[in-house]
C-alpha cells in the first residue's frame, strides 16, 4: 500500500474538508448553548407533546409582550413531553419573576407546565469559560510542541500540533454545519479528541524515529510510509476499540450523552486519519523541501569548487 | 514460575483487594450534571464601605456555608474559584428559586433612629426565630447579645414615643414606636408571610454577608443520568466494555485475555484513585475515563504488535516479550506524556467541566501505563513461563 506516494491528494482532501470547517464557522457560526453566550436555557415539561410553534405564539403573546421574547429559541426534544426554551431579556437572563410570568402564561394557553431544569448565565462568564478552555488549548499545544523537539524534533512537533488543529477545526466545523449545540461537555470532547490524535500521531512518529535509526538505502518516501504500515494494525486495533466505547455510549446511552459521543465518533475518525494521512505527509514535505534547499545550496557552493556527490539525509 | 514473577503476581492481587475495598467504603461523589441539583456561582461586589477582599471573599463563604447548613442540604460543596467568586452547589435540593433567594441575601439588617442614625445591625443578635406578633402576623423574635443589650437600651430609652426604622438590604421593614425600654428581646415585624419570616431569621442566625452577592450563574439540573437514564447508560458502560474485551480476545487471543484482567485492573485503580482524591465524577469526567481506557488498550495493542513483530524477525517467545516491552516503552512513554501535557495544562488553566476532564484524564493515563507496562507483563510471563514454546502460536504471530 502506498500511502506517501499519494500524500499530495491527501493533503489536498484535508486542505479541503479544512477549508469547508472554516467556511461552515464563518458562515453558519456555532450554536453556542447559554453556558457560552449567556442568558435562559429552560427545560419544560408539559403533560401531552407539543410543538415549537405552539408555545413560541404563547411566548409572543400579549401577557408577555413587555419581555419581547420574539428571538427565543423554541425546541421540543424528541420522544418526550418537554421543550427546551432560550431566552434572554434585555442581554440578561430571566430572572425568577419572570419564569413564573412565561409558567404562568403557558399553563394558561396551554396546559399544565413545570421547569424542571434551567440555567441562568451572565455574559460576562460565558465568555470567562470560552476564553479560558481556548487558552488553555493554545498552551498545551505549545507544551506538546516542546516536548516534541526535545524528544523529537522540531518539525515531529509541528506535524503534530497542524494534525491536532485540522482535526479540531473539521469537528467544529461539522457541528456548525449540523447546527447542534456547543455546550461544556462539548468541550470536553474537543479536548478528548486532541489528546487521542496527539496520542495517535506520536506513536507514527516514534516509528519514524525508530526507522530513520535503523535506516539504509531507502528513501526517506519509502522510510515513511514503512513506517505508517507498520504501525497500521496499531492504529486501526486502537480506535476500534476505542470507538467501540463510544458507539455505546451513542446508541445505548441517554439522550444528553448523545450529542457528546457523535462529537467523539467524528472526533476519533478524523483524529486517526490525520495521525496516518496528513502528520506524517507533513513532516516528509517540510523535511525534503529542507534537504532541496540544502542540496541547491551544496551544488551552488561546490560550483566554484570542485564536483563531488552530496548526500543528505 | 519463577519466584519474582509469584511475588509480583501477589502484590498485583494486593493492590486489586485494596482498590476494591477504597471503591466500596468511599462513595463515588457524581457531579450535579449526573445526579441534578442546583449550581451557583456567585461574586463579591466592593461597596463604598467595604471593599470585596480575600477576608471579605472568605466571610462570606462562611456566612453562606452556615445558611446552607440551615437549609439541611446534604454534602453541599462551596468552594471559592478566583478572588471573588464563590461556587456553591447543591445536590437533590428541591425549591431553587428558595435556596437562590436564601443563599443570595446579603441579609443586612439594620436598625435605625428617626435621624436616621444606625443603632445596632444583624451581628448585635444573639438569636432570631420565626413566630407571629400579638397580631398574629408572621414576625421574627430575636435576643440580643450583652453587646447588643446595652446599644438597644439606650437607644430605647432615648428613643421612647417615637419610632425605630427597621431595614433589611436598605429595604424598611417595619417603624415600630418605642413604647419603654427595651433590653435584650424583640420582635421584627412587616415581613409579609410565614415563610419568609422563617428565611429571615434563619439568615439572621447564620449571619449578614459582609459584602453583597450578584447571581453570575445559576443551574437547576435534572439529573442526566435519571432513573431511566442511570440503567441505560449502566448497560452502554457495560455494552461497551464487553465489545472491548471481546475485541482485544478476538484480535490477540492469549495476549488479549491477559490485557483484558490488567484492563480490570486499569478500573479498579482508577475508581478507587478517584475515590481517595475525592473527585467529583461528571459527564466531561466520564469522557476522560474513556480516553484513557482507549490509551490503556493501545499501550497493550503497541507492546503485542511489537511483540509479533519480534517474533518475525526471528527471536523465540521468551526474548520477543522482552524485547517487545522493553522496545515498546519509548513509545507509550512519549504519547502518554503528550497527552499528559494537555491534561496538566487543561487542569491549571480551566474550570469546572474542563478541570474534572483533566483530572480523571490524568489519573486515567497513569494508571494505564502501569497496568500496560507492569501488570500485563506480569500476567503475560507468569502464563508463558511454564511452557514458551507451546505458547508461541497463541501470540498470533
Amino acid at each position: 500500500m502506498d500511502i506517501i506516494g499519494k500524500r499530495r491528494l491527501f493533503l489536498a482532501i484535508s486542505g479541503i474538508l479544512v477549508a469547508c470547517g472554516i467556511i461552515a464557522l464563518l458562515t453558519r457560526g456555532l450554536n453556542l448553548g447559554v453556558d457560552f453566550t449567556g442568558g435562559s436555557l429552560l427545560r419544560l415539561r408539559f403533560e401531552r407533546p407539543v410543538t415549537a410553534s405552539e408555545v413560541s405564539e404563547a411566548l409572543t403573546s400579549r401577557e408577555l409582550a413587555d419581555m419581547n421574547l420574539r428571538k427565543a429559541v423554541v425546541q421540543p426534544i424528541g420522544g418526550t413531553n418537554d421543550v427546551q426554551v432560550r431566552a434572554q431579556v434585555g442581554g440578561r437572563p430571566l430572572n425568577d419573576e419572570q419564569v413564573g410570568r412565561i409558567v404562568a402564561t403557558l399553563s394558561q394557553r396551554i396546559g399544565q407546565v413545570s421547569v424542571i431544569e434551567s440555567q441562568m448565565v451572565e455574559g460576562v462568564i460565558g465568555r470567562e469559560l470560552l476564553s479560558r478552555a481556548l487558552t488553555a488549548v493554545v498552551i498545551s499545544w505549545i507544551g506538546i510542541i516542546i516536548y516534541v523537539s526535545v524528544r523529537f524534533e522540531f518539525k515531529f512537533a509541528v506535524a503534530a500540533v497542524l494534525a491536532l488543529i485540522h482535526d479540531t477545526i473539521i469537528v467544529l466545523g461539522a457541528f456548525a454545519l449540523m447546527g447542534r449545540q456547543v455546550n461544556s461537555p462539548f468541550i470536553a470532547a474537543v479536548l478528548t479528541i486532541i489528546g487521542y490524535s496527539i496520542n495517535d500521531t506520536i506513536v507514527i512518529f516514534d516509528k519514524i524515529r525508530e526507522n530513520l535509526r535503523l535506516r539504509k538505502k531507502e528513501t526517506l518516501e519509502e522510510l515513511t510510509n514503512k513506517s505508517i504500515l507498520q504501525t497500521l494494525t496499531r492504529s486501526l486495533n486502537t480506535v476500534i476499540t476505542t470507538l467501540l466505547a463510544v458507539f455505546a455510549l451513542f446508541f445505548f446511552g441517554g439522550a444528553s450523552i448523545k450529542d457528546f459521543s457523535l462529537a467523539l465518533i467524528i472526533g476519533l475518525i478524523t483524529g486517526t486519519y490525520s495521525s496516518i494521512f496528513i502528520a506524517s505527509p507533513i513532516w516528509l514535505e517540510w523535511r525534503m523541501w529542507e534537504r532541496a534547499r540544502q542540496q541547491r545550496r551544496i551544488a551552488a557552493a561546490s560550483r566554484s569548487k570542485q564536483p563531488g556527490p552530496a548526500k543528505a539525509r | 514460575m519463577r519466584s519474582g514473577t509469584l511475588w509480583k503476581l501477589v502484590g498485583i492481587a494486593a493492590l486489586c483487594v485494596v482498590c476494591a475495598v477504597v471503591i466500596y467504603k468511599l462513595p463515588m461523589n457524581l457531579g450535579l450534571d449526573l445526579r441534578g441539583g442546583t449550581r451557583m456561582v456567585l461574586e463579591a461586589r466592593d461597596t463604598d464601605t467595604v471593599k470585596a477582599d480575600e477576608d471579605a471573599v472568605a466571610r462570606a463563604k462562611e456566612v453562606i456555608e452556615r445558611r446552607v447548613n440551615q437549609l439541611g442540604v446534604s454534602e453541599p460543596a462551596i468552594y471559592l474559584q478566583g478572588a471573588k467568586r464563590i461556587v456553591v452547589e447543591l445536590a437533590g435540593v428541591k425549591d431553587p428559586q428558595r435556596a437562590r433567594e436564601v443563599i443570595g441575601r446579603t441579609a443586612q439588617l439594620e436598625f435605625r433612629d428617626e435621624q436616621g442614625n444606625v443603632i445596632m445591625t444583624g451581628s448585635d443578635l444573639k438569636n432570631a426565630t420565626a413566630g407571629s406578633d400579638e397580631y398574629g402576623r408572621p414576625a421574627v423574635h430575636f435576643e440580643l447579645t450583652s453587646e447588643g443589650a446595652k446599644k438597644f437600651e439606650k437607644a430605647t430609652r432615648e428613643n421612647i414615643g417615637r419610632p425605630i426604622s427597621i431595614y433589611l438590604d436598605q429595604e424598611l421593614l417595619s417603624s415600630p414606636v418605642v413604647q419603654s425600654v427595651i433590653r435584650d428581646k424583640g420582635q421584627i415585624t412587616g415581613i409579609g408571610s410565614m415563610d419568609k419570616a422563617k428565611d429571615l431569621s434563619m439568615m439572621l442566625r447564620a449571619g449578614a454577608l459582609p459584602v453583597p452577592l450578584d447571581l453570575l450563574h445559576s443551574e437547576v439540573l435534572e439529573p442526566t443520568l435519571g432513573q431511566e437514564s442511570i440503567d441505560q447508560s449502566k448497560v452502554a458502560a457495560v455494552i461497551g466494555a464487553g465489545l472491548v474485551v471481546l475485541f482485544m480476545l478476538a484480535v490477540y487471543r492469549l495476549p488479549g485475555i491477559m490485557a483484558d484482567i490488567a484492563l480490570g485492573v486499569y478500573g479498579l485503580i482508577v475508581l478507587a484513585a478517584l475515590a481517595v482524591i475525592h473527585a467529583v465524577l461528571t459527564l466531561p469526567g466520564i469522557a476522560g475515563l474513556i480516553l484513557s481506557v482507549g490509551m490503556a488498550v493501545d499501550a497493550n495493542v503497541i507492546i503485542f504488535e511489537r511483540i509479533k513483530e519480534e517474533m518475525r524477525g526471528g527471536k523465540r517467545l521468551r526474548a520477543a516479550i522482552d524485547a517487545g516491552f522493553t522496545r515498546a516503552f519509548g513509545c507509550i512513554l512519549d504519547s502518554n506524556v503528550t497527552t499528559l501535557i494537555t491534561a496538566a495544562v487543561l487542569y491549571v488553566y480551566g474550570t469546572g467541566a474542563v478541570r474534572g476532564f483533566a483530572v480523571t484524564l490524568g489519573l486515567g493515563i497513569v494508571a494505564s501505563m502501569f497496568t500496560a507496562i507492569v501488570v500485563t507483563r506480569v500476567l503475560i510471563t507468569a502464563v508463558v513461563d511454564r511452557n514458551p514454546e507451546r505458547y508461541a502460536r497463541y501470540f498470533g504471530a
